[in-house]
C-alpha cells in the first residue's frame, strides 16, 4: 500500500509542475500589458518602465519563470496589481466561501444523491425508477447560471411572504457579521505572523465559525445565504451521483454473491445493505471526486449570480482584467487542489478496493 | 456447417438484441419456417440500429435534436422577426414586453410577441429560433476540433508508444489538471472574446477525452490479427493506421462525440454568459440570458426561455448520446 502511496503520489507532481509552466505561460500570452491595463491613460513609457521594473516584468522570459517557481513553492504569491494588496491576503478572504459553498454543494449531491439512486435500484423499472432517471437526465443538462436564476426568482420573489423565503445574494445579510472565534475567546495573536493568517483564514469560514463559538443568529443566516447557490451548483454533481449510484448497485445486484446471500436466507435489507452497497458505492467514491472540478468550474458562475466573494468570481475579474499575480496565484491553487482531491479518491478507491492496488 | 453450429450461430446473433430466453423463443419460431431460418444474420450497424430504436430515451433525445437542426435550418420561415431588428417606433411595442399570444387571449390591440420582447426591444422568440443556429453550429464544430485533433492525438500516442506517447499524454493530463471552464476562461482571455474563439477552447479543454479513449482503442486494436495480417501484406504504418486501425476505433468515440455535443453547448453558454463568448447583438442563448440577468425579478421570461432552449439542446444530446452507447455497446445492458 505504501509503494502504491508513493507512486501515486510522485505521478501528480509532474501534473503540478505542467499547470504551473502553463498558468505563466497563458498569463504572459494574454495581449495586453498589465501597466497600460492598469495605468490607463497614465501609462506613459516611462511610468511602464517604472512598472515593469518595480514588478520584475522586464526580467528574461524564463528567469521571470523561475522566480515564479520559487514563489509558489515558497507560497510567495506575490501581490495584486490591482488590489494593491498580497494574493495570499486575498485568498485568506476568498478561499473559505468558496469552500464553504463546494462543500455544501457536494453535501447535498451526496446526501441526496447516493439514497435517491439506491431507491430506484431497489425499485427497478417502477415509476419512482423512472422518474428518477428522468430528473437525472434533466439534471445533467441543466445551466447552472440559469437554475441559480430560476431558483433566486423563485425564492426571493415568489415565495417572498412565504416562511420559505430565501435570501438571493450575498453573505450575510446587512448588520450580520461573524466575530471571529479567536476575539470572542480572547487569543492574543501577534500581528502578520502566520498563525494569524491562518486563524483568519479559517474564522473566514462564516458556517464553521459562527458554529464553533455559538453564534447561532449568524449561523442560521449564513446557511440560509448558502442554500440556493448550493442548491444551483448541486444539481449537476446530484444527478450524475444519483446515476451512477443506480446503475453501479443493479449490476452488483446480478452478481452471484448477491445470489449466495440470497440462497442462506438472508433477509432483504442484510443482502442490500451490508453485501451489495459496499460493493455498489466503490464506483460513487471516484465520481464524488470527479465532480469537485465540475463543483470549482461551476463556483464562477455561481459566485457571479449571487454576488459572493469567492475565488471563482475573483479568478474570472483577474482573467479578464489581467491581474497577472492574482490568476497565477489562484490557479495554481485551484489546480493543485483538484490535483490533490482526485490523488486522494485514488489512493481511497486502493484502500477500499484491494484490487485497484496490483497492477 | 453442422445443424449445431447453425443453431449456434443464429442463437449468438439474436443474443446480442435480446435475453437468452427470448433468443431461444426467436430461434423456436424461426425453426418452424424453414424460410426464415436462413435469414441473413443482420449486420453489427443494423443490430446497433435496432437496439437504438427499441431505447425510448434515446429516440427521445433523436427526435429532439432532429427538431432542433429542423428549426435552425428553416428559422427564417418559423420566425416572425428579424433577429437583430430593434422594433422600437413600431405598432407600438414595449421594452421588455411579457408574452403576449392572441388566441390565448392576449388583448387584440396588442402587438403578438410569443416570448415577450426584450431590453432593445427585439422579438424574443425570433431570437431564440436563431438562437440554436448559433448553438448546434458550436456544438457540432467544437466537438469536430475537438475529436479531429485529440482523436489524432491519441491514435498517434497509442500506434507509435514510446516518447511520443508519454509526452502526448502528459500534456493531455496537465490539460485535465484543470477545472475545465477555468482553464477555458484562460484560453479565451488570451485568444479574446467571441464564438470561434470560445470554440477552440471549448475543443481544447475538452479534447483530452478523445484522445485518450482513442489511444486506448488503438492500443487494443494494434495487436489485433487483421492488423498483423495487413502488416505481413506490406502495408505501410500510414496505410494500417487510417485504413484498419481508426475505422474500428471509432465507435466509442461517436458516442463521446454526442455526448461532447451537449457538453460543449452548455460550456459555450457558460462562456457567453460570462460576455467571453458570443457577442452582442448575436442572439446566443447564454449571451442573451446574461444581458437580461438583472432583470429576473421584473421580467423572468427573458432569463426563462433561453435558459430553457440551452437545457432541451443539451438534454436532446445527452439523451441520444445515452441511446447510441446503449445501442453500439451491449456489454453495458444494465
Amino acid at each position: 500500500m505504501l509503494a502504491f502511496i508513493t507512486r501515486r503520489a510522485l505521478l501528480a507532481i509532474p501534473v503540478l509542475l505542467g499547470i504551473i509552466v502553463v498558468v505563466f505561460l497563458l498569463i504572459r500570452a494574454i495581449p495586453g500589458d498589465p501597466c497600460s491595463a492598469l495605468l490607463g491613460e497614465r501609462a506613459t513609457a516611462e511610468a511602464c518602465a517604472r512598472f515593469d521594473a518595480a514588478n520584475g516584468l522586464n526580467e528574461p522570459i524564463y528567469v521571470q519563470l523561475g522566480i515564479y517557481m520559487r514563489d509558489v513553492v515558497t507560497f510567495n504569491l506575490g501581490e495584486s496589481i490591482r488590489f494593491s494588496r498580497p494574493v495570499n491576503q486575498l485568498l485568506v478572504e476568498r478561499l473559505p466561501l468558496t469552500t464553504e459553498l463546494a462543500l455544501s454543494a457536494l453535501a447535498l449531491a451526496v446526501l441526496v444523491g447516493v439514497p435517491m439512486g439506491i431507491l430506484a435500484a431497489r425499485k427497478h423499472n417502477t415509476i419512482f425508477d423512472s422518474g428518477t432517471m428522468a430528473f437525472a437526465n434533466i439534471g445533467v443538462s441543466m445551466p447552472v447560471f440559469w437554475l441559480g436564476l430560476m431558483l433566486a426568482y423563485l425564492f426571493a420573489l415568489v415565495l417572498r411572504d412565504t416562511p420559505f423565503v430565501l435570501p438571493p445574494s450575498g453573505r450575510l445579510t446587512a448588520g450580520v457579521f461573524s466575530v471571529p472565534y479567536f476575539e470572542i475567546w480572547g487569543w492574543e495573536l501577534q500581528e502578520g505572523s502566520f498563525w494569524a493568517k491562518f486563524h483568519e483564514y479559517m474564522a473566514n469560514h462564516y458556517m464553521f465559525n459562527s458554529l464553533i463559538t455559538g453564534q447561532w443568529g449568524t449561523l442560521r443566516d449564513a446557511a440560509r445565504h448558502m442554500i440556493l447557490p448550493a442548491m444551483a451548483l448541486a444539481t449537476i454533481p446530484l444527478a450524475i451521483i444519483a446515476r451512477i449510484t443506480r446503475s453501479s448497485l443493479l449490476e452488483v445486484m446480478g452478481k452471484d454473491y448477491i445470489r449466495t446471500a440470497r440462497a442462506k436466507g438472508a433477509g432483504e435489507s442484510s443482502v442490500v445493505g451490508s453485501h451489495a452497497l459496499r460493493n455498489a458505492l466503490l464506483p460513487v467514491v471516484t465520481i464524488v471526486g470527479l465532480q469537485l472540478g465540475v463543483l470549482l468550474g461551476g463556483a464562477v458562475l455561481t459566485e457571479t449570480i449571487f454576488n459572493l466573494p469567492g475565488i471563482g468570481r475573483a479568478l474570472f475579474d483577474a482573467i479578464t482584467g489581467r491581474d497577472y499575480a492574482i490568476v497565477q496565484g489562484f490557479t495554481v491553487i485551484v489546480a493543485s487542489i483538484y490535483v490533490i482531491v482526485n490523488l486522494l479518491v485514488d489512493l481511497s478507491y486502493a484502500y477500499l478496493d484491494p484490487r485497484i492496488r496490483i497492477e | 456447417m453442422s445443424e449445431q453450429q447453425e443453431h449456434d450461430r443464429h442463437l449468438s446473433s439474436l443474443r446480442v438484441v435480446m435475453p437468452r430466453h427470448k433468443a431461444l423463443e426467436q430461434l423456436e419460431l424461426r425453426a418452424r419456417d424453414p424460410e426464415r431460418l436462413y435469414e441473413e444474420p443482420l449486420s453489427q450497424w443494423r443490430l446497433a440500429l435496432r437496439r437504438f430504436r427499441g431505447r425510448r430515451s434515446g429516440m427521445i433525445g433523436l427526435g429532439i435534436v432532429v427538431g432542433l437542426i429542423l428549426v435552425a435550418l428553416l428559422a427564417p420561415v418559423i420566425a416572425p422577426y428579424d433577429p437583430v431588428q430593434v422594433l422600437i417606433g413600431r405598432e407600438d411595442v414595449q421594452r421588455r414586453a411579457s408574452p403576449c399570444v392572441h388566441i390565448l387571449g392576449c388583448d387584440e390591440e396588442t402587438p403578438q410577441h410569443i416570448l415577450g420582447t426584450d431590453g432593445n426591444v427585439r422579438d424574443e422568440f425570433s431570437r431564440i429560433i436563431y438562437g440554436s443556429r448559433i448553438s448546434l453550429t458550436l456544438g457540432f464544430s467544437t466537438v469536430t476540433l475537438a475529436l479531429v485533433v485529440g482523436g489524432t492525438l491519441g491514435a498517434l500516442a497509442g500506434y507509435r508508444g514510446g516518447w511520443l506517447d508519454n509526452i502526448i499524454m502528459r500534456v493531455m493530463d496537465v490539460v485535465l489538471g484543470f477545472p475545465a471552464l477555468l482553464l477555458a476562461i484562460a484560453i479565451v482571455a488570451v485568444l479574446g472574446r467571441g464564438i470561434r474563439n470560445a470554440l477552440i477552447a471549448i475543443a481544447i479543454v475538452t479534447m483530452p477525452h478523445y484522445a485518450r479513449v482513442m489511444r486506448a482503442q488503438v492500443l487494443s486494436i494494434k495487436e489485433s490479427d487483421y492488423v498483423a495480417a495487413a502488416r505481413a501484406l506490406g502495408a505501410t504504418s500510414t496505410q494500417i493506421l487510417v485504413r484498419r486501425v481508426i475505422p474500428n476505433a471509432l465507435t466509442p468515440l461517436v458516442v463521446l462525440a454526442t455526448l461532447g455535443v451537449a457538453t460543449a453547448i452548455l460550456e459555450a453558454a457558460g462562456l457567453s454568459f460570462l460576455g467571453l463568448g458570443a457577442q452582442p447583438p448575436a442572439p446566443e442563448w447564454g449571451a442573451m440570458l446574461a444581458e437580461e440577468r438583472n432583470q429576473v425579478f421584473t421580467a423572468p421570461h427573458l432569463v426563462f426561455f433561453p435558459g430553457l432552449a440551452i437545457m432541451i439542446t443539451v438534454l436532446g444530446f445527452n439523451l441520444m448520446g445515452d441511446g447510441l452507447r446503449d445501442a453500439l455497446d451491449p456489454t453495458l445492458h444494465g
